[in-house]
């Protein structure tokens, strides 16, 4: 009787280890190559990540389908790292030391990404990360196939100032470090436009804020002085309902005050109750809604590979997409899977990306998108509104923010430098 | 503005027009109105825009019905030769009519046409121009959505029109509205200053923040229309902080009823049977699927009962929540009694584990949970905005702690649940079957918690995680109020949300947050058994 407890313990703990444990890599053989994959599949993240799990796991499927890379099937290699920052960097370098993976594809937030930096620099491997995030940052380990600030926040504040004649902003995030940093660069980049201070708002909130009242009246008020007002949005996925559903229950419509947002992409919005949300604006580089033939062939070999023509695509599912068929390329180009060589090999690659164009490695290893801006449909998808008439390269240092001005970034032989200061002449400029 | 200005004269005229308009005249206009449909497919926004103000110039009734659908989205363009035609989705092919004559075309295939690109803009002058046209519609919402629409664009080239709405407009309600904005379009006319002085005045009758709005760039004019837009705004002002005190104190009590709701079952489990429980989240979110079930079978099965599928879901979610609750309060924690560090790890573990559960079943992303028709939308009571979700949910969590104090004070099993609490011994011997009252009370603590993930439902996300948000809360609730005391919770939970509202505006939601933890630390220390201290032997135990 005495024992059970213990061993009801013991059986939880299993369970609850259960949930976090790694699928087992398969068994090591040398006529495969080995890509790892570290995305959460459970605790809160898991609810974007699983996506890019299933995702790679298609591409990887597809690549096998034509033979590979350089005559070798690949073999993925998925491990859960649950939500957990410090694990993000125990299951990397178990990716990289014990499972020998050739790259690795994942992460999802900053604070994981900066978790794992420092394992991939020491361990010399590749890490492609496929979401959006605040720049400021420049690794020559790191491939940055989602947005910088500059191939997203910027274009839609410059949208909402032409097309809708917004002069008062409310810039409106999530406590941490990807609102906090994209907040400073658009301020910057506003009051260089000449808006004054009085004429924006900046308000943060908790992680999973549930209570918008407040807030919600707040930025009513805000925007009841005569001037047309926007609300740019970095909330963080999970607090977007509950504020939408204020906004509209309020009263707040998309022509009266229109949200735009970094973090809504169709994937956030699949299973939910859109009405809402209709006409609020979302910026991104990629659509599902986006009408070119790669995008449609895409589609549908992913409803195929997930045999349910319900799942929606987007944005860091491109990222994945175009960071994994960069790797490719450049393995093949260099004939090896080693780092060292795929790291030289892989600037200046070109893929084609989904929306009907080419996306191309940059030296400071962000690449080039265009930028979009889509409004939200009862259906879930988006409408597209706009479009860059060009591509945009990926700024990893901010042009808008004192101390982050002068560098640059080049990972290019003889500079191979992340944060070369112009005005200094010198590599690190800036400690950071 | 240019563009309303010269749509609505022309609208007018149109409207007045309308029944003398001939067939004979229709088919004449329809040459000169092709290609103006055609240059609604411009290669950008300002191109349409101006289509559309070509189209209204031409003053044709079927003007309204095309620029209907392109505020709806449903006008589309053949890629090959450009065609604009109305289109409908049926399968892969849009169904297709003349957007002119409504003839039947043959259906386009979906990748062969193109959505002419409508943004929130084009939307707006769109709404404006049929604003203008509805005006005099037999339909109150129809002339009520118009008035709107020109208060919000101040066309100064809709006050003839808005004069004569005005005169024949029987509702009072539409008719303060409609003078509303005919005083907002004359302050952007270039009437004279008497007649904006006075339109001032009307305008800071309404709804003072709309005028905060209509006011605020008149105050640089000065002259005396300047004078009465500066002694409107103050007088506005001064009756807009007083109305914030009170916003803060009903928002305050709408947070602090959601609070309640998610503690309440925890001062069951927690207050008055001293298992510290880190489940309870997952109880309140198995309760919010469970809501999210019920509505799925009961839209593939009997869609009229949505609206009462809130209602339907009440008693399932405390019969799950329930279940789940005894289920493991035999399995794991009546081991543990008495352990409280042990019951703390086994919870939290099997947390970790209904989590995942709900995750392996219904997937990691959000479900669909939807509002029924009367949670949805606001009222305005004074200066104040209360949307009716909140609402709904301050009367059911003071319904459920009443039916909980109730059950308590009440019933067999709450005189029975009191005294296992108070003297477990004393009631064993007194033949109460102790275990099963534990069981039965933890039960009753996790099915309320599903009843709260009903209500919680629909305001929050439904996720694996909606339980996670809310555990901190609950403890602070319970702990802040005095362990053991539900009144305790009901005072704690209120004043934690009043508290919080207060500190938001000037703090910030994160800040304030930090602050009312700081406080009742602070608080704790001073009252360890926090507001209502339980007194008596029971508490040495």
């Amino acid at each position: 009787m005495f024992n059970l407890p213990a061993r009801f313990i013991g059986t939880l703990t299993a369970a609850a280890m259960g949930a976090s444990l790694a699928l087992p890599p398969a068994k090591a053989a040398d006529d495969t190559i080995k890509v790892g994959i570290l995305h959460s599949l459970s605790g809160t993240m898991a609810i974007s990540e699983t996506t890019l799990k299933d995702t790679m796991l298609f591409l990887i499927d597809e690549q096998n389908k034509k033979g590979g890379v350089l005559g070798k099937k690949l073999e993925a290699v998925v491990v859960d790292p649950a939500s957990d920052w410090p694990l993000f960097a125990e299951k990397a370098r178990q990716l990289i030391e014990q499972d020998k993976v050739a790259a690795v594809f994942g992460c999802w937030t900053s604070s994981s990404r900066k978790s794992v930096l420092p394992v991939f620099e020491e361990l010399n491997s590749m890490l492609f990360y496929p979401v959006q995030y605040e720049g400021e940052e420049s690794s020559r380990n790191v491939f940055y196939t989602g947005a910088a600030p500059n191939q997203q926040a910027i274009p839609a504040v410059d949208y909402l100032a032409k097309e809708e004649g917004v002069e008062r902003w409310v810039l409106a995030g999530t406590d941490y470090v990807y609102p906090q940093t994209t907040n400073k660069i658009l301020k910057a980049y506003l009051n260089a436009k000449g808006v004054k201070d009085e004429d924006i708002m900046i308000n943060y909130t908790p992680f999973g804020q549930s209570d918008w009242q407040t807030i919600v009246s707040d930025i009513k008020k805000f925007g009841s002085t005569g001037k047309k007002t926007a609300v740019v949005s970095t909330i963080n996925g999970d607090a977007n309902v509950p504020f939408y559903k204020e906004l509209a229950n309020q009263g707040i419509k998309a022509e009266d005050i229109p949200v735009v947002a970094f973090s809504v992409g169709e994937e956030e919005l699949a299973g939910l109750d859109t009405k809402p949300l209709v006409g609020h604006l979302a910026a991104w580089n990629y659509f599902q809604s986006v009408d070119a033939d790669a995008n449609a062939e895409f589609i549908k070999e992913w409803h195929a590979y997930t045999k349910n023509d319900k799942r929606v695509t987007n944005d860091p599912m491109e990222a994945t997409y175009i960071g994994f068929n960069m790797w490719v390329k450049a393995v093949e180009a260099a004939g090896t899977t080693d780092s060292n060589a795929v790291i030289d090999t892989i600037v200046g690659t070109s893929v084609p990306n989904l929306s009907g164009g080419y996306a191309t490695m940059m030296p400071n290893h962000h690449i080039t998108k265009p930028v979009l801006i889509g409004e939200v449909q009862d259906d879930g998808q988006f409408d597209i509104v706009y479009q860059t008439p060009g591509l945009v390269v990926g700024d990893e240092w901010s042009d808008y923010l004192p101390g982050s001005k002068e560098l640059i970034s080049d990972w290019r032989k003889p500079m191979s430098c992340g944060n070369f200061n112009i005005a200094s002449g010198k590599c690190g400029g800036v400690t950071n | 503005m240019q563009l309303n200005r010269s749509l609505s004269v022309l609208l007018l005229m149109l409207g007045l027009c309308f029944h003398a308009a001939g067939a004979s005249a229709q088919s004449s206009g329809d040459e000169k109105l092709r290609p103006l449909i055609q240059a609604l497919a411009g290669d950008n926004f300002d191109d349409t825009t101006k289509a559309v103000s070509d189209l209204v110039r031409t003053g044709d009734p079927r003007v309204s019905m095309i620029l209907n659908a392109l505020g709806a989205g449903d006008l589309y363009v053949t890629k090959a030769d450009q065609t604009v035609f109305l289109g409908k989705r049926e399968g892969a092919d849009y169904a297709a009519s003349d957007p002119l004559t409504g003839a039947k075309l043959d259906p386009v295939p979906r990748s062969a046409a193109e959505k002419i690109k409508v943004n929130n803009r084009l939307r707006r002058d769109i709404a404006a121009a049929i604003g203008g046209l509805t005006l005099m519609s037999d339909d109150i919402a129809e002339r009520r959505s118009a008035a709107e629409a020109i208060l919000k664009t101040r066309d100064p080239g809709s006050i003839p029109l808005l004069d004569q709405a005005i005169a024949a407009e029987k509702d009072a309600g539409v008719k303060a509205l409609m003078q509303q904005a005919k005083a907002a379009a004359v302050l952007n006319s270039e009437a004279t200053d008497e007649v904006k002085v006075a339109a001032i005045a009307e305008v800071s009758a309404g709804n003072s923040r709309d005028a905060l709005g209509l006011l605020t760039p008149l105050e640089s004019v000065g002259g005396p229309v300047g004078e009465a837009a500066k002694a409107a705004i103050a007088s506005i002002n001064s009756k807009l902080a007083l109305w914030n005190g009170i916003q803060n104190i009903v928002y305050g009590l709408s947070l602090g009823s959601v609070l309640l709701l998610a503690a309440i079952g925890l001062a069951i489990t927690f207050g008055v049977m001293g298992v510290i429980n880190m489940a309870h989240g997952e109880m309140v979110m198995i309760g919010a699927y469970t809501t999210f079930v019920v509505q799925q079978i009961i839209r593939t099965s009997a869609p009229g009962l949505f609206d009462y599928s809130l209602l339907i879901a009440l008693p399932a979610a405390f019969l799950v929540s329930g279940a789940v609750g005894v289920v493991i309060e035999r399995g794991v924690i009546r081991f543990l009694y008495g352990r409280p560090l042990e019951t703390l790890l086994a919870t939290w573990g099997i947390s970790l584990v209904l989590q995942q559960a709900i995750r392996s079943w219904f997937g990691a992303s959000n479900v669909q949970v939807g509002n029924p028709s009367w949670m949805a939308g606001s009222f305005d009571l004074g200066l104040l905005t209360l949307t009716w979700s909140r609402l709904w949910i301050i009367v059911f969590s003071l319904s459920v702690f009443a039916i909980l104090q109730l059950v308590l004070k009440k019933t067999m099993l709450g005189l029975r649940m009191r005294a296992v609490t108070q003297n477990r011994r004393m009631a064993s011997s007194m033949g109460i079957r102790t275990p099963w009252v534990d069981a039965l009370t933890f039960g009753l603590g996790s099915g309320i918690a599903g009843i709260a993930g009903v209500a919680l439902s629909q305001i929050d996300n439904v996720s694996p995680n909606l339980g996670q948000g809310y555990i901190i809360d609950s403890f602070m609730v319970v702990v802040f109020g005095g362990v053991g005391n539900l009144w305790g919770t009901l005072v704690g939970a209120m004043s934690l949300g009043i508290a919080n509202k207060f500190l938001e505006p000037f703090a910030g939601a994160v800040l304030g947050k930090i602050v009312v933890l700081v406080l009742i630390i602070l608080f704790i220390q001073k009252r360890p058994r926090g507001l209502f201290a339980l007194k008596g032997r029971a508490i040495e135990a």
